[in-house]
Formats: C-alpha cells, structure tokens, sequence
C-alpha cells in the first residue's frame, strides 16, 4: 500500500467510532480529503468482478505486437524478391520507387552519423528489425492497413532490410531469422538520464 | 436593416441579417464580427429594453467569441494546435483540446468498445464500458503535452518572429480527466510477479501502441472516460485512453483497447523511430516520457499590439510533469533581471498553473520573459542550455524559456532570435 492510501486508514481509524461498522469516507478537513491520490476505499473489497474472463482464443484474436526477441511473430516466409513486389503494389505511392522519394517518410538510407542522424531511415535509425513487422502489422498500408498476409509482410520486411544493405539478396525473413537481424542503429539509443532537480540540464 | 419600428422588430432583424452575413462568409475573423456587431447594430437592440432569448437545450458561444484549433496547411493534416491566447484559467474547453492523431479519428459505439487486460497476470479479462464505470471513479485536473511541442523555436538558423503562441506552443490543454485508476483493473486481474511495463494499444487504424513502465502505471495512470463534466470527446479517445499525468502525450493511447503486462518493452515504432531524442554526441536518448517544467506568455503575444505604453498585465501558463509548479520568474529587460510572477491557486501537481505580473511599459522596446521553477527544483532552461545539452537534432522536449519582444510601435513579435 502506498503511503498516501496509508494516511487514508490511519485517519480513519482515529477518527471512527467503534459502532461505525464501515469507515466513513474523507471528508472536507482531512488531510487525506486534500491528497487527491487516493485511488480506493479501506473498505473496498479484493476484487469486484466486473468484467469477463479472456479466454486464450480472444487473448490471441488482439494479442498482435512482436517483441525484439521474436515473441509474437507468426508462421510463414518471405523472399527479399517477394517483397519488391508488395512494396511494389502497396508501398511505393507513399514512400516512393526505392523508398527514398517520399511523400512519407523516408525508409531507406545508410548515411553514417557521428552526432546527429542525417535522415532517420530503417537503416540508419532503427535498432529492431521486429519493430518493423510490429509496425507494418498495425499501420501498413495507411489507407488499407491489414490487407498484408504474414508471408506478405516478411518479404516486404526482407526486401526494405535489403534496400538498407542489412541482409543480402537471397535472404528470407521468418520467425526465427528476422529477430537475429542486427540493425545498424541497434546500441545508438540510451535510457532517459533526465530527472528534473537543480542539477544540470540534460 | 429597419429602424424605428420597434425594438422587437428591430432585434430580429438585425438578428436575421447577421446570421446572413455570417452564412455568406462576409464574417472570417473575430474583427469582422465586433466591427459588424458596432458599425450596424442600432440603438435599437439596447439589451435593457428587449426580452432575450428564451432557455436552449445545448449552449453556444457568444457570436463574437469564436476560438478555434489551428489546423496545419497541409491537407491531411494530422494535429491542431489549442488557442492558448484566447483561453482564461487552465481548463481548456474540451472542443478546443490540441489533436494528434496517427491514423484520424475513429468512429468508435461505446457498447461495442471492449478493453483486453492480458500478459503476465492471473486472470486475463475483457472490461466493457459499463464494467470500467462502474470501479471506483477518480477525478484529475493536469495538463497533456505533445512532447513536440514547441519544436518550431529550437533551430538556430530558423527562430520565428511572426508566430503565434497557438502556432508555437498550441499542442498543450488542460482538462479535469475522470476515470478508474489502472492500479484498480490491475488489482482485479493480478499482476504476476516480475513485470515491469505494460504494452497499451489503441484501436485506431493505426492501432497506436507504446510501452509503459510498470511503476508508472501503478502510480497514477488512469482509464480515462470523462473529460471535463462530459464523456471523452472522440478526438481524445472516446471511449476509453490511457491517462499518463505529465508524460508525453503520445504515450497517453487514445481508444485504448488492450493492455499487455510485460516483463520488457516491445520497442514500438513510436518508441524508437519516432519520440527518441538525438543527443548530438551519436546516440539518442529513448523512453523519454515526463515533460519537463515549463512556461509560455499568452500576453503579450503575436499579433497582439500594445495601443499605448502604461499597465498591462503579462499572463501565461506554466506547468510541470514532475509535480507541482512553486516559482514562476517574468523578465521585462531580455532575462537580465527578473521579478516573481504571482501564481493563481490552486497549484496542482502535473497541472497548469495561470501566472501574471503587472508591467508598466514605458513605450521603449522591451523583450518578455518566462521561466518556471517546479517541485524539484528545476528551473526551466534557456535554449542555449537545452543546445549545450542536446545539440541541435533534437525535435521532442524542447521546454526552454521563449521571449517576446514589444517594439516602439507597441507591436509583438516572437523574440527568442534576440537572444541567440
């Protein structure tokens, strides 16, 4: 229990009466009234039971995210010669002939950094290969998102990581090769440092 | 428009004839509507001698004040900015709450909406709306932020001078948020031993996903179903969003429609190409949730002209992610010397707070500053902190100190490009 929650009982125990059967609730004068972080009532029971039980079948009909180590991603395959076909059919009018042009952004691209990321493409900026069926999965095609089948969607992934110089021509991307991918801007990212006080600016 | 025909007559006409004008168009700007209102309303319509309207179900705004969002030029534009130079107190009127959608606005029924709990918990479960409604309701005043926020006064070679304060800074609004408190839904499908972040999920097209730290969430993230004294507007996520007080605004998942309890986070797209901030030295910070203290001047701003030197009051909003807001500083000369602003109570944590400093001008060209201080004791950095810290690629989090300059004409414009 937190320590805001802690005050709350404490001042209802001083405060109660020994008939009061239930603890009344704050009120205008207690300190708890003026701490407005009290989530739930001393008297609130263990659980409440509103809502249903998730069976597994409707846990896996939402469950779609793909985590860096592979965790959610699907059966299936794709060729990087697969893929320039989707990107062909779905991807170009956003994200132009080689996925340089626009008007969207920019997916590809190695221009090296030393300070500050030039472009933040795919292949210069982002440090999962999964994050990109994650991603396509949710997103992809804008106007039409969910129309890639998962074999779709793994050679359009083999084909831009290609395009980006990252896995060569004759790669195929499934559920165990394409969480191995080591992207280029994988060790650029750095936990936040930031944490307020009169110390330096970060 | 007939006159002396009595004032009832009068009043409906006058009536009638400006809705024409305002349906032809001829009315574009609140000028336009106060000139029309003093150049063709005759003595006629004196309020004191004509019975008003009767009682409406739904109210509206006067005829003359007309705030509205700023909406980009682009045509599909997906932000609009909140008029913050319009607005009075903290709240911000829920129509005019900043947007930024990643996929549009969905069209969402609240018996069809359907919140998914799962992962590493005892007891995966569906909640309905009417379920969520019914746990224990809490009630938050605080402030959301889009972390891009203010992004157009950070370029060196690019600083503004005709820019608007809804223009620069218009991606904050303040609203009371009512839901139940995570920490309650978490309680009810128990949490398993050893997670630390919770994956939250929308149910736009874009199905918009971030993962949460854990701690975060138990502290006080909230289901939020209400949005000051109404349902979520559906451009905030009606039914149901995550409610993150003081943490970037993307990470607070609008239409929330799952939430996965994890032992790692799943490096999203939002999370890692997008709303990861360059430091400058080849790496870039990421997970950088909490909006940092801050202030902006809502008056004087840009386009505002100050007709004549003498009192004005300067005024403005200052706000914390961190906490509570204890100090907000006004300089009148550039930041050389500074004043304390008063601070209208109550101060919140992770809220707005409205700040004002009365200022006698002196007609000579003078250069207006804020800066707040919050709980911690952190004080709102210059821009120059911010380049020495970040370097200049960075496009989130750019909380600094903005200026205004009041020229000889009384004129205002943005004047940060006299400080760097």
């Amino acid at each position: 229990m937190r320590p805001v929650a802690m005050a709350l009982v404490i001042g209802l125990g001083a405060c109660g009466s020994a008939e009061d059967a239930a603890p009344r609730a704050a009120a205008v004068g207690d300190e708890a009234f003026l701490l407005d972080e009290v989530a739930l009532p001393a008297h609130a029971p263990g659980r409440f039971g509103f809502g249903g039980e998730a069976s597994e079948a409707r846990v896996a009909m939402w469950d779609v995210d793909v985590k860096p180590d592979g965790e959610g991603l699907p059966a299936g395959s794709g060729s990087v010669e697969e893929g320039r076909r989707v990107f062909q059919l779905y991807c170009v009018a956003c994200h132009g002939p080689t996925g340089t042009e626009g008007p969207n952004d920019r997916l590809v691209g190695r221009e090296p950094w030393e300070d500050n990321p030039v472009t933040r493409t795919v292949g210069n900026y982002w440090p999962y290969a999964t994050t990109l069926f994650d991603y396509i999965g949710r997103a992809m095609p804008q106007l039409t998102p969910g129309v890639l089948t998962a074999d779709e969607k793994y050679a359009v992934i083999a084909y831009l990581l290609h395009l980006n110089e990252v896995v060569p021509a004759d790669a195929v991307m499934d559920a165990s090769t394409l969480p191995e991918v080591i992207m280029p801007a994988r060790d650029r990212f750095v936990d936040d440092d930031r944490e307020g006080g009169p110390g330096p600016i970060r | 428009m007939p006159r002396g025909e009595g004032s009832r007559i009068s009043r409906r006409a006058w009536i009638t004839t400006t809705s024409g004008v305002i349906a032809a168009g001829l009315v574009r700007t609140q000028e336009d509507a106060v000139r029309l209102v003093a150049q063709e309303a005759p003595s006629a319509t004196d309020p004191t001698k004509v019975p008003g309207r009767f009682v409406s179900e739904l109210g509206a705004r006067a005829p003359a004040e007309q705030p509205r969002r700023l909406l980009r030029t682009e045509a599909l534009s997906s932000s609009s900015r909140t008029p913050l130079q319009d607005l009075m107190g903290v709240i911000t009127p829920a129509d005019l709450h900043f947007e930024r959608h990643h996929a549009g606005v969905p069209d969402i029924r609240l018996e069809d909406h359907e919140l998914l709990v799962h992962g590493m918990v005892e007891r995966p479960m569906t909640f309905r709306m009417a379920d969520l409604v019914r746990y224990p309701q809490v009630s938050r005043i605080r402030f959301l932020e889009c972390s891009g926020n203010g992004g157009g006064a950070y370029n060196r070679e690019r600083m503004p001078t005709e820019i608007t304060v809804q223009a620069l800074d218009g991606l904050l609004s303040t609203s009371e948020w009512v839901g139940v408190p995570v920490s309650t839904i978490l309680r009810e499908v128990g949490v398993r031993p050893g997670a630390g972040w919770v994956l939250a999920e929308g149910s736009d097209s874009a199905m918009l996903a971030r993962s949460v730290p854990l701690d975060k969430v138990m502290d006080d993230a909230l289901l939020a179903y209400g949005q000051n004294g109404e349902r979520l507007r559906p451009e905030q996520g009606y039914p149901l969003r995550l409610f993150l007080p003081g943490w970037e605004g993307n990470t607070n998942v609008k239409w929330l429609r799952r939430l996965e309890i994890s032992d790692r986070p799943t490096h999203t797209r939002e999370e890692t190409s997008k709303y990861t901030d360059p430091l400058g030295d080849g790496t870039a910070r990421q997970f950088s949730f909490t909006m940092d203290a801050k202030s902006v001047i809502t008056f004087p701003s840009y386009p505002y002209a100050l007709p004549e030197p003498g009192w004005w009051e300067i005024r403005g909003l200052a706000w914390s992610g961190r906490g509570r807001i204890t100090r907000v500083e006004v300089s009148t000369d550039g930041g050389r010397r500074w004043v304390d602003a008063a601070v209208q109570g109550p101060v919140l944590p992770k809220c707005t707070v409205r700040f004002r400093h009365l200022f006698e001008w002196n007609g000579r060209e003078a250069l207006v500053l804020s800066r707040a201080t919050d709980e911690t004791g952190y004080v709102q950095p210059t821009v120059q902190q911010l380049w020495e810290a970040r370097g200049p690629g960075t496009s989130y989090h750019q909380n600094h100190q903005r200026a205004w300059k009041i020229a000889r004409t009384g004129e205002v414009t943005f004047g940060l490009g006299e400080l760097v």
